[in-house]
């Protein structure tokens, strides 16, 4: 039987992948990973912002660089990462069949994820929520009034689920025309196939640089939805989630005490004890974990702390242009809801 | 699909003792197979924790498809999902199967048409889709041909009879009141014509004389739905979609509405295959012997009847086989259906509801059992009807 099924193949041959591969009691992915030399890490197949390639291959993004910060804590290079661009449909199986150590792509932390599909949400480096992007010639000034509307979606999402409560809850009607992957969906508003794109805000800022004419289309007010987005990883090894989570919290907890990777270095001769022992100058974060005791210094150094890296890849001076004072994505001490447990 | 002699006889041969000792081996290794890969899959799920089980079926589905041919919304469960692929995969296909045998007909014996041109005009249909990757095609006909129609607000519309513009296509919507009575009408016709034709039939075997069936057929079916219409006070109405306006926003509501998705993939579909039914239908006419045609033209046959009653139906022995295999070949290609969004079962089942619910196991076998059973339908009815058609030998 000769079978011509493209995207079939893809979830045949995890299936086989699935079916064949034996059971290895899972030992350690940080070992694993070790021994390949480098991160398997899965990304977007470009949201600007949280992870994109340009044209000469290099990935950017404050996703991409929650792998390097994985890849620096336990390699101590921050470069030793190879990207896997996912699509929304495909991450999770491709995470659950072991193609790739760790999922970082603007993923949802809801609890069917968590708890049905056998995997573990780390933590949270981004806060969202999800809007709607309309063409200003619409004349359209809040999602209430999208009625009898084609609202563009990327499958395998939260965002298609949000959809449709949002438009159930406030009885209006509209056709959801679903795409695989975000370039369509966005490419089909673009041209009038629907009336409205919807994601997380955050992708919104993102896509519209993508658009013909990003100055043409307005984000309309309403934020319908919880989007908490984080890395993963499988659920059968504690180690690895604990190595993943730290890494994380170890930028929020930097830039609390004021570490950044310029003034790291001279930071080392300071009396502070959640410093020293951020550094790992004191006590033993790295044993715990199974690292070495520079693990932290490494992220910090190679990566930045979590100011930085909003800073440089999703902040106010960026295309994507999402100031951080008054979203929650600012540290707890400053009104947002960033808080990381004690490093100790 | 197998003849039941053929079969006992393979039967009898394959039970000598000699041979039944590898096969009982080979059968042995199957299962052995089978086993494996079933129990490992079981092991490896119940290590990762993975629930398994397809009580995943019942529940709501959460999400919404674009286009379907039954009621469904989110509110529905996965297992009406499933369905509306499935629907969306048949239809497309058989709408595909319908186009592309019709075009590959005309297009099979134009290629053999003395006329120059035509024929050439044909060769060059049939090298250039055959030989250009389907998905290339889907992708012209949905990102260049269709992407380009222009805007809602400025639809083509044509004789108010079909309006497109670059969200799909719109016809109107056949309303009937008191459609029983056309229904009786068509009943009636229909037991008319089988009377003519068994009549027609008895005509030329006793009587050498042939009656013009096609047309008395066409005449009846005519004739008997609107004098019972009439009787019956059938009344029709064309629905055709309404243009809508909330603030800047047009969009056309009700009629019947072909997305884009769609089309794309119908015209694809039935282009690509079609090439290859051309060449089947070629390869059937040109394997009938010369001589057929030259006895029928001394019987006093003109070319359309010895076309007709003499070519095609021998030539049909040659074509049907190969033209089973496009049939298939069309069917599995609809799963291509993904690339620009149409929701067939592939991209509704084994995507969304897949990653939505991360049954892979489960919907990935239920898949596949679909496009097998399909797929074994098609060739069985193929099968039976060339084994109808052919000849009786005696
Ligand atoms: N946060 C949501 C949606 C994330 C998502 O996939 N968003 C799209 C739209 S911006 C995207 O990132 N697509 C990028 C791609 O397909 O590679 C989820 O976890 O389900």
């Amino acid at each position: 039987m000769k079978i011509n099924i493209l995207k079939f193949l893809g979830s045949l041959a995890l299936f086989l992948a699935f079916v064949t591969s034996s059971v290895t009691a899972n030992a350690g992915t940080k070992d694993d990973v070790i021994k390949k030399g480098s991160l398997d890490c899965g990304v977007s197949q470009g949201v600007p912002g949280f992870s994109n390639a340009d044209a000469s291959g290099k990935w950017t993004g404050i996703d991409v660089d929650m792998c390097r910060a994985v890849a620096a804590a336990v390699f101590g290079d921050a470069n030793k990462v190879k990207y896997q661009p996912l699509s929304a449909k495909d991450r999770f199986e491709v995470l659950k069949s072991g193609q790739i150590d760790m999922l970082a792509r603007n993923t949802t932390w809801t609890l069917s994820r968590d708890a049905g599909l056998a995997l573990e949400f780390v933590g949270t480096n981004f806060y969202d929520g999800q809007g709607f992007i309309v063409r200003k010639a619409a004349k359209i000034d809040s999602a209430k009034k999208l009625n009898n509307v084609k609202v563009c979606v990327e499958t395998g999402t939260t965002t298609e689920l949000n959809l449709r409560d949002y438009f159930k809850a406030n009885n209006l009607k509209y056709e959801a025309v679903s795409f695989t992957k975000a370039d369509e969906a966005v490419a089909a508003y673009d041209a009038g196939r629907c009336d409205v794109y919807t994601t997380d805000k955050s992708g919104l800022a993102a896509q519209r640089t993508k658009m013909k004419n990003p100055a043409d289309h307005t984000v309309l007010p309403e934020t319908i939805s919880k989007e908490p987005l984080g890395p993963v990883v499988r659920g059968d090894d504690q180690n690895w989630k604990d190595i993943a989570a730290w890494s994380l919290y170890v930028m929020i907890e930097a830039e609390e005490l004021g570490v950044s990777s310029k003034n790291i270095d001279s930071m080392k001769s300071t009396d502070n004890p959640n410093i020293k022992r951020l550094l790992g100058l004191e006590g033993d974060t790295g044993k715990s974990l199974g690292l070495t005791p520079e693990w932290s210094y490494n992220i910090i150094k190679q990566v930045g702390n979590y100011g930085e890296v909003y800073e440089a890849n999703v902040g106010a001076k960026t295309p994507i242009g999402l100031a951080r004072d008054g979203s929650p994505n600012q540290l707890w001490t400053k009104g947002g809801i960033l808080y990381a447990p004690p490093v100790r | 699909m197998f003849r039941i002699d053929e079969i006992k006889n393979s039967l009898k041969k394959n039970l000598q003792l000699g041979n039944l000792v590898p096969q009982f081996l080979l059968l042995f290794v199957l299962f052995f197979i089978v086993y494996y890969f079933t129990s490992n899959a079981q092991t490896n799920m119940a290590a990762r924790n993975i629930s398994s089980g397809f009580g995943f079926l019942q529940t709501n589905s959460g999400f919404d498809v674009q286009f379907s041919l039954i009621d469904y919304d989110g509110s529905y469960s996965f297992g009406r999902a499933y369905l509306v692929g499935l629907l969306n995969t048949l239809l497309v296909s058989s709408f595909g199967i319908v186009f592309a045998t019709i075009l590959g007909f005309l297009v099979g014996v134009a290629r053999l048409s003395n006329n120059f041109l035509l024929s050439k005009l044909s060769q060059l249909y049939v090298e250039i889709l055959r030989n250009l990757p389907l998905i290339l095609q889907i992708f012209f006909w949905y990102f260049v041909v269709l992407r380009n129609l222009p805007s809602t607000e400025n639809s083509f519309i044509f004789l108010d009879f079909l309006i497109v513009n670059v969200q799909g296509a719109y016809f109107p919507k056949f309303i009937f009141t008191n459609f029983n009575a056309i229904f009786y009408g068509l009943v009636c016709a229909l037991l008319t014509i089988f009377f003519a034709q068994y009549y027609s039939k008895k005509l030329i075997y006793e009587r050498g004389k042939s009656l013009p069936i096609f047309k008395i057929s066409i005449l009846c079916l005519i004739l008997f739905t609107t004098i019972f219409s009439l009787i019956g006070n059938t009344d029709l109405q064309l629905q055709q979609a309404e243009l809508i306006q909330n603030f800047g926003i047009f969009n056309y509501v009700g009629g019947v509405k072909l997305v884009p998705e769609f089309l794309a993939l119908l015209f694809a579909l039935s282009l690509y295959t079609s090439t290859f039914i051309a060449e089947n239908v070629r390869a059937g006419i040109l394997s009938v012997g010369k001589g057929q045609k030259e006895a029928s033209k001394s019987l006093g046959f003109n070319n359309s009847q010895s076309l007709k009653l003499i070519i095609i139906p021998q030539a049909l022995r040659v074509i049907i086989p190969p033209t089973t295999n496009q049939y298939l070949n069309l069917l599995k290609n609809s799963s291509l259906a993904a690339g620009i969004g149409y929701p067939d079962l592939a991209s509704v089942f084994a995507g969304t509801a897949l990653s939505q619910t991360g049954k892979a196991i489960e919907i990935i076998f239920i898949v596949m059992l679909t496009y097998l059973s399909i797929s074994l339908i098609i060739s069985a009815f193929l099968n039976w009807y060339n084994h109808k058609i052919a000849f009786i030998e005696k």
